[in-house]
Formats: structure tokens, sequence, C-alpha cells
């Protein structure tokens, strides 16, 4: 262990609650160290299966998230659960209220649930919402399960890093068997018609599967699950989680575990590059007296956009071309 | 760096004891979110290991504790050691909301309570002295 390591990372490791509590915040604010402490957390992740849950508002995710995390606590594994609110505002005030539906689990502390809202997204809320898995990973949860809203690019991006996407869609709602075809219908690996006792419920699997029939995959791909479920009382519960655990065992045995996590990091690191990068060049455009005093030269007809920012990068540019 | 932080101040509005009314916990969550406050509900009826679950996990800031039934004196009490239990006491801002008979309050207090607000006070009071108060973390 590193003798530097950050003592919130120890306090973590060591199982206290509210060190993996204060992780989470450092992460979610951006606070100064927060680097430092993901990057100590690192070595000790990889040990959960994540599960991303997405799908409208409303169609029962948060109910179920109770119920699966009843389920796994049943056999005797520790759960974490992240509940993204990305269509919370940037700034000011939210309400998060996920949390309401985790009665199953109430005071069990091996169930860690923490609610986020969408105030990360400036530096990108699935690297924090990444960043706050591993913390619980690195805690010792054996699952670890993300909860969001399923919509827009957002919410694809936040899913995209769990190694299992249920895909929640309740019964006879044409408009959302519709919306999946919006980019969410290529990362399901199940897709979960829940509310399996509304009327509906059949012809919604009906065309799920002439849907998912009409994916183009390649050979070797996951072929996507339907299941069926009713949340509020917790049949076909028990069916969800060994389809679960068969795209678990599947990703171990392609190697799409490893695939996907290597994408994973190459992602990540990009991330970081993009972030830092404009990061210093903020900084030089605040040391050349701002980005409005810059704008005014370009209203003023003295130079373009282009020009400006070749100049700006120009340092940059002939640093790295020094290596 | 510190322009790319971002904070917000975290509450957690609970409702204890076996009364029925959420609607002035509702009010309050609202009026709080409108405050720019993070605000993170958790339903009717909660046992206090439910809220010091809730407030450890969620790394709140202010823990507002609405209580109407009048088992103040052992629900508070036992919230705060909770809290305790897991190292959130010093840090987290505890406010009571409800009708707390005057000789009851310095026992509430004392059991490391930092504002109590009776029915009527106004709401800009309550929102005022938390951000006053909230701790400031790094
Ligand atoms: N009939 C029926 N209602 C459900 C089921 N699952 C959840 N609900 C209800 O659907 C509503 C929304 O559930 P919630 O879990 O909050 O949805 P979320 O917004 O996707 O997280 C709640 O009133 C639930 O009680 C189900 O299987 N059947
Ligand atoms: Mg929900």
């Amino acid at each position: 262990m590193a003798p530097d390591q950050p003592e919130l990372v120890e306090d973590l490791l060591d199982g206290k609650h509210r060190a993996l509590a204060r992780a989470i915040t450092k992460i979610e604010n951006r606070s100064p160290g927060y680097r430092e402490v993901v990057s100590a957390l690192y070595p000790h992740t990889g040990g959960a299966d994540v599960i991303g849950i997405t799908g409208s508002p409303g169609s029962g995710k948060s109910t179920l998230v109770d119920k699966l995390a009843k389920q796994y606590r049943d056999q005797g594994l520790t759960v974490g659960v992240i509940a993204v609110d990305p269509s919370s505002p940037f700034t000011g005030g939210a309400v998060l209220g996920d949390r309401i539906r985790m009665a199953s689990t109430a005071t069990d502390m091996d169930v860690f649930f923490r609610s986020m809202s969408a105030r990360g997204s400036l530096g990108g809320l699935s690297t924090a919402t990444a960043d706050a898995v591993k913390a619980l990973d690195a805690f010792g949860k054996d699952k670890v399960i993300i909860e969001t809203v399923g919509a827009g690019q957002n919410e694809v991006d936040i899913v995209k890093t769990a190694d299992t996407v249920a895909v929640l869609v309740p019964p006879s709602s044409g408009d959302d068997v519709q919306m999946l075809k919006a980019g969410i219908l290529e990362i399901g690996d199940v897709f979960v018609v829940n509310k399996a006792d509304l009327e509906g419920a059949n012809r919604t699997v009906t065309e799920l599967r002439n849907m998912l029939d009409l994916r183009d995959g390649e050979e070797g791909d996951w072929d996507p699950e339907i299941a069926e479920t009713v949340a509020e009382s917790g049949e076909g519960v028990p069916d969800l989680l060994e389809t679960f655990d068969d795209h678990t065992t599947w990703l171990d045995e392609s190697g799409r575990r490893e695939e996907k996590r290597h994408t994973r990091y190459a992602e990540e690191l990009r991330n970081l590059l993009r972030e830092d990068a404009s990061e210093l060049l903020e900084a030089e455009l605040e040391a050349r007296g701002g980005i409005d005093e810059l704008v005014a030269r370009i209203d003023a007809g003295e130079t373009t956009p282009y020009e400006l920012a070749d100049d700006v990068v120009e340092p940059v540019r002939d640093a790295l071309a020094d290596d | 760096m510190s322009e790319e932080s971002q904070q917000n101040i975290r509450c957690l509005v609970a409702k204890v004891g076996l009364d029925g009314h959420d609607r002035g916990a509702h009010v309050i969550t609202r009026a709080f979110r409108d405050a720019g406050f993070e605000v993170i509900y958790s339903g009717l009826h909660k046992a206090p290991e439910e809220i010091v679950q809730a407030a450890v996990q969620e790394d709140v800031d202010v823990l507002g504790i609405s209580i109407l039934s009048g088992a103040h004196n052992t629900l508070v009490p036992k919230i705060m050691e909770g809290l305790e239990e897991y190292d959130a006491f010093e840090d987290t801002l505890v406010i009571v909301g409800g009708i707390i008979p005057d000789e009851d309050r310095e026992g509430l207090e004392e059991a490391g309570v930092d504002a109590i607000f009776g029915p009527g006070t106004p709401m800009e009071e309550t929102i005022e002295f938390i951000e006053d108060n909230a701790p400031q973390r790094d």
C-alpha cells in the first residue's frame, strides 16, 4: 500500500461507511484531491459486478432495484446502489426521491444507497458515476447497481459504464418501444418488461422481440434476453437475476469483460486528458485577459476565432512536439 | 481547480414517527429545493436507524427531522447516537421541526440538535439558519 495513500482511502478500505460516503462526495464535487482518491482506489477495484438499470421515468426502476438488492442480500452478497437523476438541473436545487423505494433493505447497512444529481455533469456525469462505482467496488461490494432515467445520450453514457445493462420497458407503451431505437436498443443486454401484471405485457414482449431480431449483431455477440417482472411483488425477479448471472458468465467466457474494460480505460484516459487540456487552456485564456477580451478583438474585425485558437494552443503544441 | 469544484448544500428531509401527514415535509422539501439545496426525501414513517443510514450514506450536510408525533424525546436521541456510531455526528447540522414543548427543548439540544423550529417558523428563517451553519466540506 502506498504510504502517501489518503487517509480517506485507508478508512474506506477498512470498511468505514462514512469514508465511503465522503469519498463519493469528493468525487461528486470534484473537490481538490478527488483524483488522488480515485487513483488510490483503482488497484482495489474489479471485484464487483456492475449492473445498469435504465428506462423511462415511472417504469419501475427504483422498485426493481429494491427487490434486486433484497435478493442479492438473501444470497449473502453485499450491494451498492447509485441512483442518478440526470434530469435534475445542473445548477440550483433538486429533489432526489429514488431512496423512497428502498423499503426491503431499509436499515441494512450492507446495502449502500447513494443518490446523485446532474450537478456532476460539467465534468461528465458518467465519469462521476463511474468513479463513484469504483469507490463502492473498492469498498468490497459484490454487486453495484446504477439506476438512471433513460432517454438521452447522457444516460446511455452512464449505463454504458456497467457490465450488464437492463432496460425497463413498461407494457403496451408503443412510444417506449419506439424510443428504444434511439441508442438504448444497442446497449441493452436484458430488456425487462416490468409491470407485467398490467395489460399489454405480452404484446410488448412480442414487439421487443421483433425489434431485437432486427438489430444487427455480430457473430458471437450476446443475444439480448427479454424478461418479465412485477417489481412491486418481486415476481420474476429471481429469473431476472439468473439472466444477469448468465450474462456475467458470458462476459467472462467470451473475453468480452476484458474487452469492455479495455475500452473503458481508454475512454477514461481520453476524458482525463481532455479535462486537463481544457483546464490548461482555460488558464491560458485567463492569462490573456479572459475570453471576452479576445472576443472583443474578433468583434472589432482584428482577428478570427481560428487565428486566436491557433495562437492560444501554440505553446502547448510546441511543448508536446519537443518531447 | 476550485472553480471546477461544485458544491451544494445537501439535505435529508426525514419524517419520523407514526403520524401520517407528509404535507409539511413536502412543503419543506420544495422550499429547500427552491433555495438551491439538494434535497433527499426518504418518505414517511421512518425508523431512527433508517434515518441514520440515509444521513450517513448520502453524506448530507443537513439533517432535517420533521416530527409531530410527540415521541421526539426517544426518537431524536436515538438518531443522534446512530450518527455518532458512524462518525457523522460532528459535521452534520441537525435541525428539528415540529411541535416541541418548551421543557423538552433543552434535552434535545443536549442530545446534539443544533436548532429547533416550531410550527409557524417562517421558512426563510430555517433556510437562512442552514445557509449560515451548514458545515464546510473540502
Ligand atoms: N402495477 C405495477 N406497478 C409498479 C410495478 N413496479 C413499480 N410500480 C409502480 O410504478 C411507480 C413508479 O415506480 P418507480 O420504481 O419509482 O419507477 P422509476 O421512476 O422507474 O424509478 C410506483 O408507483 C410503483 O409502485 C409493477 O411491477 N407493477
Ligand atoms: Mg427511480
